[in-house]
């Protein structure tokens, strides 16, 4: 089997089971001088039009917002992975999310424009038919008309299919009538056109239709306060007695909760990459302003402590990255091969994405959180003018902190990614319960006490990967069979196995993103790479232990808790490792660079 | 109206200069390499802007360089240009880059040639006037606004203490510097046309440098800075005389 057919076999999900070969990943330094044009472009874009602007943003300025949009799409940055055909540049997946990365550090602006390029534009992409696509397309694509959706009702948020609003065929068959509220909408005061979810009738499930702001019965409640990314849109949005014409229902009636998963998929690992975007570049302002602020007559770059924090944040980004352009590989690897057997290219694109749902919803945790991580320490780093609304700061605080709740909150995908997990080795999807039984029969066996035979540069720390892997399959196996059908209901087993999950993907992305870097440009040229692989596995090992010990704490006892136990010790044993050094090593080239420049 | 834009790769300005070989050499590695912001903001987009009014028919950009320096000419053909060419050759040395170019643009009949000022790596600023003298052209320096009708440029120009207006007949070459044009930033369809943009290496006929750069030293170090409060005006005035030996 050759290397593309071994990953067009890998599965989502199938990171749990099988290893993966380092040459088979995709890394961002494989960005070619196409991608790398459009990146700057990006950077250019921001420079010029969004960073000096962040305070009209901020004040919702009449028009700013919707102009800044349109300036974007001037560029084409509203309509990178459009098929041509309805005016877009038909770039891949990896493109689009370079742009999303890029992007991403125009806090408001990059909410208004993920919004609009994502659940704004994409389900009339991906749903509609012929004659939606060439009416709608081509003026979302230029940013001539902006996008919202509206899924989220009062009493209905992460339960999406409990929503209240419903729609209803007039007498003469020609209107549906839609009636309802909708809550937290992204870009509600400047768009054209909706995406609205609602029931039909009595039905069990919510359909979608396409509402143009023109349509009669819309009206908009004034914005609402918010923490922070207070320059993007987000009304209440309410449908009285609306007429949406029969034509404009998307897709099949039923279909919308179907519609609205599956663009949650491509939403949660595009939020990834813009929060990786913002992280990078809150550590570029939080790496300066170390190196220029001086404290006992030296720049407090100079301490531990501040290279501490600078160093963690580099590495965490770095982490969430390398998992980031992994999985996007493989969605667009998934989408070729079911294009290549026969399947139409809209639905192998969703199909592709769907299959690697488990890790969207990882990346967009372990990202969002990143950047929490990442804003936190900057305010730090600044001090007292972290504290300051005059520095950046503050408005990088307050905008990230949205990440970890839209798109499905942590919590939420959290539980997915273990219950997906679960649900694909029910249908046979998954093989995890010949993996787990065999674990379990290490469990009985004698340690492996003897040194590993590969003396490679990674060895160690594909050793370590395997036992994270047997950690997981020990501990979701055990919950597994004690809990059965109560395992829903234990959701603090269910996060911990999910952290255990996140950490083993994070790490192995981390780990084969350095492995190919190192084949393509020496070990030399990555020292710092290399530090930070083993500082990010070697933290790892111990929070997947920690999570492992609560959850066997909770669910097993007796011989069978201590055997777990002693198995987990077993499966997260590092070797000692001077962390303190690695993250120096790693502060230095920052403080070096000035700037993030991994 | 042909025009001929001059596009030098330069490192980008915020990277740290390394010397290498004793002094005698600057280490480009991990240099990131951009277009010389004289080329491409102004000279470049003025001539864009030229072809998009109507008034020239073609623009051709121009670069010396080896092929490590394609993706900066890429770039520029992104943001416009209907053809470019590398001018297969690594030089250092004004002459011989104007040299080269002289050779290329001759065979061509350029009404027009635009260059940046000066480059913003080793800053000579004499490979447009010194192009001028080898095509035979006549040459206006560090211009800041150009307007071309028919076969006659107007342009402005700064000299000590104000502004000067020149008129010249075609052909001519003019250095631009602020004011000439607005950055422009490339847009997708650009990005993408540019790959389809011939992009053609000469190689040209060898010519001996004039000049060789011996050595290169670095800046001294950045002295501290001193804050004076405003109502002590007395240690300034020390300061500066003792000090800053500036008064």
């Amino acid at each position: 089997m050759s290397s593309t057919e071994a990953v067009k076999a890998i599965k989502g999900g199938e990171f749990l089971i099988r290893e993966t070969s380092a040459e088979d990943v995709f890394i961002p330094e494989e960005w070619n001088e196409e991608q790398l044009m459009i990146a700057e472009t990006c950077t250019n874009f921001l420079a010029q039009h969004i960073t000096p602007n962040l305070v009209r943003i901020d004040d919702q300025e009449e028009g700013l917002m919707p102009h800044l949009m349109e300036e974007a799409g001037a560029l084409g940055l509203l309509s990178i992975s459009i098929p041509e055909e309805y005016g877009g540049f038909g770039k891949d997946f990896k493109t689009s999310m370079l742009v999303t990365e890029k992007l991403g550090a125009g806090n408001s602006f990059s909410v208004a424009f993920s919004a609009h390029t994502g659940i704004g534009t994409l389900p009339i992409l991906y749903y509609g038919n012929d004659e939606q696509k060439a009416k709608y397309i081509p003026k979302l694509a230029s940013g001539e008309w902006k996008g919202a959706y509206c899924l989220t009702e009062p009493s209905s948020g992460s339960d999406a299919n409990s929503g209240k609003a419903r729609a209803k065929l007039t007498e003469d068959g020609k209107h549906y009538l839609l009636n309802g509220q909708k809550m937290w909408i992204t870009n509600a005061g400047f768009a054209d056109i909706f995406t609205v979810f609602a029931k039909i009738d009595n039905d069990e499930n919510l359909s979608a239709f396409i509402v143009e702001k023109s349509f009669e019965g819309i009206t908009l409640n004034p914005e609402e306060h918010k923490m922070g990314i207070k320059g993007s849109s987000t009304r209440q949005v309410f449908f009285n007695d609306c007429k949406v014409p029969v034509e404009n229902l998307l897709s099949e009636r039923q279909n919308g909760f179907k519609i609205a998963v599956n663009i949650l998929n491509l939403g949660r690992i595009k939020l990834g990459g813009g929060t990786v975007g913002a992280s990078k570049e809150v550590t570029t302002q939080a790496i300066r302003y170390a190196n220029e602020r001086e404290q006992f007559g030296r720049p407090i770059s100079k301490y531990g402590a501040i290279r501490y924090k600078l160093a963690q944040s580099a590495i965490r980004t770095y982490a969430s990255e390398s998992a980031i352009y992994r999985a996007s590989e493989n969605m667009e690897q998934a989408t070729e091969h079911l294009v290549e057997t026969g399947m139409d290219a809209i639905k192998a694109k969703l199909k592709g994405t769907e299959q690697y749902a488990i890790e969207a919803a990882i990346i967009k945790v372990h990202a969002s959180e990143t950047l929490n991580y990442v804003v936190d320490e900057g305010v730090q780093i600044y001090g007292g003018m972290g504290y300051s609304a005059e520095a950046p700061m503050d408005r990088a605080y307050r905008d990230s902190r949205i990440n970890r709740i839209f798109e499905g909150t942590n919590e939420i995908n959290r539980m997915l990614t273990v219950d997906m997990m679960l649900k694909r080795a029910m249908k046979g999807e998954l093989d995890l319960m010949g993996p787990a039984a065999k674990v379990a029969g290490e469990l009985m066996s004698i340690p492996d006490f003897g040194g590993s035979e590969d003396e490679g540069l990674f060895s160690k720390e594909k050793k370590y990967i395997a036992g994270f892997k047997k950690a997981v399959l020990m501990v979701a196996g055990g919950a597994v069979q004690k809990l059965m059908q109560q395992l829903g209901k234990e959701q603090e087993v269910l996060m911990n196995v999910a952290d255990m999950l996140i950490e083993l993907y994070v790490s192995e992305s981390t780990q084969l993103r350095v492995e190919k870097l190192v084949s393509m440009r020496g070990e030399e040229a990555c020292k710092e790479q290399l530090d930070i692989m083993r500082v990010y596995i070697n933290d790892a090992a111990e929070h997947i232990a920690k999570s492992g010990k609560e959850a066997i704490n909770s669910f097993a006892d007796g011989d069978e808790r201590r055997m777990m136990l002693m198995g987990l010790k077993r499966f997260t044993k590092t070797e000692d490792f001077n962390t303190t050094q690695a993250r120096r090593n790693i502060a230095a080239k920052l403080i070096e660079e000035n700037k993030y420049c991994f | 109206m042909k025009i001929l834009v001059c596009i030098s790769q330069v490192p980008d300005t915020s990277t740290k200069i390394v010397l290498k070989d004793n002094n005698t050499a600057v280490n480009t590695q991990g240099t990131t390499w951009i277009i010389n912001p004289y080329d491409e903001w102004y000279a470049l987009i003025r001539a864009l802007e030229l072809k998009e009014s109507g008034v020239a028919s073609d623009v051709h950009l121009v670069t010396v360089g080896k092929a490590d320096t394609e993706p900066v000419i890429r770039k520029a053909l992104a943001l416009g240009g209907d053809q470019a060419v590398r001018i297969d050759a690594d030089s250092n040395d004004p002459y011989e880059t104007a040299s080269y170019i002289a050779e290329y643009a001759k065979s061509n009949g350029y009404d027009l040639v635009l260059c940046g000022k000066e480059s913003i790596d080793y800053n000579n600023g004499t490979v447009g006037v010194m192009l001028a003298e080898l095509l035979d052209m006549d040459y206006i320096g560090f211009a800041t606004n150009i307007q071309v009708e028919g076969s006659t440029a107007t342009v402005k120009r700064e000299i000590e203490g104000g502004e000067e207006t020149d008129t010249v007949s075609l052909p001519v070459v003019i250095s631009c510097q602020k004011g000439v044009a607005e950055a422009r930033i490339p847009n997708m369809r650009g990005i993408m046309a540019a790959r389809t943009r011939p992009l053609n290496v000469v190689t040209p006929t060898a010519v001996t440098p004039v000049a060789a750069i011996l050595s290169y030293e670095m800046p001294p170090a950045k002295a501290g800075i001193k804050m004076v409060s405003p109502d002590n005006m007395d240690e300034l005035v020390q300061l500066l005389h003792t000090e800053a030996k500036v008064i």
